[in-house]
């Protein structure tokens, strides 16, 4: 018994090392990810009984003519923040991404999102172990997730 | 190393920003081959870290729906010219991506 709970925890520890990500941090939130609804991700990821905010910037095009690649640009003015995450609500997996902060980087963050078709565009944000939230609706023309 | 990633860091007063693209497919794995009908497997990066003088400045998990050859711009606090970043990434199916460059004034 206890040889085998040994090597259940060697073989597990080999794994660990072995997989992909092991250089990196976190493990992937496959949950949060795979989450159908944006309610479901935000609570798989950690960002439930969120708080609207106004201190959350997005920097969005109102109407994204490409929902394949969407700009957005995300300030969080909110002190302590740790992390965010962007949602596209209508996606098919509306989580789209994580990122945590630290060691001098701002809540900052600028990417290129895909988007199924028009929907909100909400962004969480963790701060002094509170969540707060904004969204904001971005016209898609034509759709960039399936297809 | 491959060029998979390119990397550009400029100092903007104190605070360096940082663009990053690397080339990927970034398949979402709910298309269609239109030939066979059959879904295209899902291929897309979903994990991101990125250094500043080797302390780890931002972790992030992306899912399908950062777009294809991903862009991504941050910033670092109290930076200065000659600090090296880095960013390593890795996507599902265990391809690794790397690069690094130094804060340029």
């Amino acid at each position: 018994m206890l040889r085998r709970t040994f090597l259940k925890g060697a073989f597990a520890a080999a794994l660990a090392f072995l997989k992909p990500g092991a250089v990196l941090a976190s493990v992937w939130n496959k949950a949060a990810f795979s989450a159908k609804s944006r309610f479901e991700a935000m609570l798989d990821a950690g960002y439930n009984d969120a708080e609207e905010s106004g201190d959350i910037l997005i920097k969005a095009p109102e109407i994204a003519e490409d929902g394949a690649m969407v700009p957005v640009e995300v300030t969080s003015n909110i002190p302590g923040t740790t992390s965010m995450a962007f949602f596209a609500e209508k996606n098919p997996n509306p989580m789209v991404a994580d990122f945590a902060f630290s060691d001098g980087a701002l809540p900052y963050i600028s990417t290129h999102i895909k988007m199924a078709e028009t929907s909100v565009f909400r962004v969480a944000v963790k701060a002094n172990g509170k969540v707060y939230t904004a969204g904001r609706e971005i016209k898609v023309t034509i759709g960039g997730c399936g297809g | 190393m491959d060029n998979s990633m390119k990397m550009r860091a400029k100092m903007q007063g104190d605070v360096a920003e940082v663009k990053v693209l690397i080339k990927h497919i970034m398949e979402t794995g709910l298309r269609k081959d239109k030939e066979t009908g059959k879904l295209i497997p899902a291929h897309f990066i979903n994990q991101v870290v990125a250094t500043c003088n080797d302390k780890t400045v931002l972790d992030m998990q992306w899912g399908v729906a950062i777009s294809q050859n991903p862009f991504f711009s941050f910033k670092v606090k109290d930076t200065k010219p000659g600090d090296k970043v880095t960013v390593s990434a890795v996507d599902n199916l265990g391809t690794k991506f790397y690069g690094e460059i130094a804060v340029a004034e």
